[in-house]
């Protein structure tokens, strides 16, 4: 099988050399573990013993698993997606596990190398990969915990021990089942239950690492945490399942990124992630999103269907969401806010940017239950190319919830003739002190804002990523510094060749 | 300088200029006058390469070099700087990040070091300063909610900033009070009035000519130039009117 897989890798990446530009473009030839392709009962039971995994896990697994093979693939969003082979898969492959290595000089390469295109540090490098000591020797200027998320398992987590001293968990997942059962149990599939979705329900079944973070009461978490996503087997889907909880009166930011090589074949990714704040707790979830978004001619590129959603439940407490979606073939998602708590607060901060065949419907729900709760959407979508982009957008006030306010804006921007920008807000309200307020705009890049940006002297692929970081300002200023710089090349390189 | 030989150019379908020859040198102010539809404008936006107009015949050089060969924003690292008519809105992008980035980007073209954030601002700074205009508006998303005088004063703190060799200046005049045309009058004379640089000043009327004394002044009419003379050609003009001039 091994030689099978590195002889399709050597395609894959001929082919993908030809085509667009992208950064993470790259893969890995690093040994892996797979389980036996396709999806079964045994493939459940095969993920949740490679994991160790105890026995109410692996009933609620296959619980799900059940569901989900009753349930069909939603068909409402403006998405043309082919039919997916859920047998024509790997649903778990892993880097093989190495014994404990004394110096980064015995770390597989390969591996090495992934994590210097992330931009990882050196010391934080040695503790991923697992050298004996790495977290001793001086902290990196950047001050990042990191979980890596490699194909189908979490690889390390950093800062582990500093992060302890605060009281702060940061595990992958698998490790937080073992080590934290009750706390897992208390709140996993409880924002997202297990039927929620289709993708969601599957995700239950079959994911196979990601993040836990817990936050105690009273604590503002000392630094930021961020998981880096990565898809690098081929014919893989990927699962991640994120489950943050802050605890009364705490604080934590969060990011996450993800980058996947180029391959002609479509994957899946499905992740579910679930946020929970008690009182007077704000959580900031950041996600620059760069799957592979297939090449010029629509080919190749992630299925993105992820389930986001965050339970505001205590009073006053607060979830910020900001993403920067300019990856993925398919990007099918809806980070949401469930306002129960008296006073909570949900934002929804979003760049969407589709080019060539890219097609992403994505938005936000603002469900609110609880009095005098406040949510702001901001959303800016950018097609170029042949994309279509859609803003799909609920907001709910329950009869009980008194005082409810909310602020939405969506705003498009077209760049050629070609592309599509669809908004569709659903506004349900129940009580009638609420105020709601919606502005949309739709918008051309203008020949005039070309020609005055280039009299100026940048050339068309400057002025265009100038004029669309304009036009995104609002939400990239909700970025942490060094993701917002990131994010800013970013729009412009997922635009190159959009003009001219 | 500039080496304009008969130069015919369209829009769309319709021909515009039809066989315009003009020469300017280093060190020389130039004025174009003429009557609304002459191609005033036309001839500004091909001499920096707007697309959509389209040079049929002809040719021009820029320092020796053929200038329409070059793209638009090769022509401004080049040197050559146009002053909008109407002045275009960028919103969410601040006039500082606009014009470092445009800075920067001709710098590079040109193989220079880039300016640092602190480098910049301090140029800014003395250009708005010298204009009568203060750091916020520089801070302000470019040209968003300015009035029309705010925006042709803009032009002229980027043409500062950028410092080119030869401005060509639409109607930098029109839609400016008395005070502001005299304020954007000494900035042209400040900032171009010097031996190694030239301007076209294309306009209407007279009156900013009171400020920005032209060594030459020329006629466009019906798509090429008609008649050429020193300064007191523009008196003539504004005493007469184009219509005397063609009878």
């Amino acid at each position: 099988m091994t030689n099978d897989i590195e002889i399709k890798d050597k395609a894959a990446w001929d082919a993908a050399e030809k085509v667009a530009d992208y950064e993470h473009g790259w893969s890995s030839d690093i040994e892996t573990d797979f389980a036996p392709k396709g999806l079964n009962e045994d493939t459940v039971r095969f993920i949740s013993a490679k994991k160790n995994e105890p026995e109410w896990m692996l009933e609620w697994r296959l619980k799900a698993f059940a569901m989900w093979k009753t349930m069909e693939a939603p068909d409402w969003a403006k998405l043309n997606v082919p039919p997916i082979d859920y047998q024509d898969a790997y649903y778990y492959a892993a880097p093989k596990a190495k014994p404990k290595l004394s110096s980064l000089d015995e770390v597989d390469p390969e591996i090495l190398r992934v994590y210097e295109k992330l931009g990882i540090p050196i010391a934080e490098q040695k503790l991923l990969a697992g050298v004996e000591g790495g977290e001793v020797g001086g902290l990196p200027q950047r001050r990042v915990a990191v979980d890596a998320v490699f194909d189908s398992v979490s690889v390390a987590t950093t800062f582990r021990a500093e992060l302890e001293r605060a009281g702060v968990i940061f595990r992958s997942i698998s490790e937080a089942i073992k080590e934290y059962p009750d706390l897992v149990r208390k709140y996993l599939g409880k924002i997202v239950p297990m039927h929620d979705n289709y993708f969601a329900t599957l995700n239950c079944a079959v994911f196979s690492d990601g993040t836990f973070v817990y936050i105690p009461e009273g604590v503002r978490c000392p630094m930021e945490l961020s998981t880096y996503f990565r898809i690098n087997a081929e014919n893989t889907g990927q699962f991640e399942r994120t489950l943050i909880v802050a605890d009364k009166g705490s604080y934590v930011s969060y990011l996450e990124g993800c980058t996947a090589p180029m391959r002609d074949e479509n994957q899946l990714h499905a992740a579910v992630v679930e946020l929970v704040a008690l009182d007077d707790a704000e959580i900031k979830y950041s996600t620059v999103q760069n799957w592979y978004p297939g090449d010029a001619e629509g080919k190749g590129g992630i299925y993105n269907f992820v389930t986001k959603r965050a339970l505001c439940q205590g009073r006053n407490s607060k979830v910020s969401w900001t993403q920067v979606e300019t990856g993925s073939a398919v990007t099918w998602k809806y980070p949401s806010c469930v306002l129960n708590g008296e006073n909570s607060v949900g934002e929804f901060y979003s760049v969407a940017v589709t080019n060539n065949y890219q097609q992403a419907d994505t938005g936000t729900k603002m469900i609110h239950n609880g009095k005098g709760s406040r949510s702001t959407i901001v959303s800016k979508g950018i097609s170029a190319g042949h994309s279509n982009n859609t803003y799909r957008g609920l907001v709910r006030v329950a009869p009980n919830a008194e005082g409810v306010r909310n602020f939405t804006q969506c705003d498009s921007l077209l760049l050629g003739s070609l592309s599509g920008a669809h908004t569709v807000p659903y506004i349900e309200v129940r009580n009638p002190s609420a105020q709601i307020e919606h502005e949309a705009t739709t918008s051309k890049i203008s020949d005039d804002q070309m020609f005055y940006a280039m009299a100026r002297g940048l050339n068309a692929e400057e002025a265009v990523a100038l004029i669309v970081n304009g036009f995104a300002k609002e939400v990239l200023q909700q970025l942490p510094m060094e993701f917002a710089v990131e994010a800013q090349k970013l729009l412009g390189i997922s635009l190159e060749g959009s003009v001219g | 300088m500039l080496q304009i030989t008969n130069l015919h150019a369209n829009v769309g379908d319709k021909p515009i200029l039809k066989g315009l020859t003009l020469s300017l040198n280093a060190g020389e102010i130039h004025a174009i006058m003429g009557p609304n539809g002459a191609g005033k404008s036309t001839l500004g936006y091909v001499l920096s390469g707007r697309p959509g107009y389209e040079v049929t015949e002809g040719s021009v050089t820029f320092n020796g070099q053929d200038l329409l060969a070059l793209e638009p924003h090769e022509r401004a690292a080049a040197g050559l700087f146009l002053g909008f008519q109407y002045p275009v809105e960028i919103p969410g992008v601040s006039n500082v990040q606009f014009l470092r980035e445009a800075l920067n980007a001709q710098r590079k073209y040109r193989g220079e070091a880039p300016l640092s954030g602190g480098e910049f601002l301090k140029v800014a700074r003395e250009q708005a300063g010298a204009l009568g205009m203060d750091m916020d508006m520089l801070k302000r998303p470019v040209n968003v909610g300015f009035s029309g005088g705010e925006k042709k004063r803009n032009e002229m703190v980027q043409m500062g900033i950028i410092d080119p060799a030869l401005a060509i200046l639409d109607e930098t005049d029109s839609g400016l009070d008395i005070d502001a045309l005299r304020t954007v009058g000494d900035g042209i004379n400040r900032i171009m009035r010097k031996p190694d640089k030239a301007v076209l000043l294309i306009t209407h009327y007279q009156r900013l000519l009171d400020y920005v004394k032209p060594d030459f002044v020329h006629v466009l009419d019906g798509g090429r130039i008609t008649r050429t003379g020193g300064a007191e050609l523009a008196l003539e003009l504004e005493r007469d009117g184009y219509k005397e001039l063609a009878a």
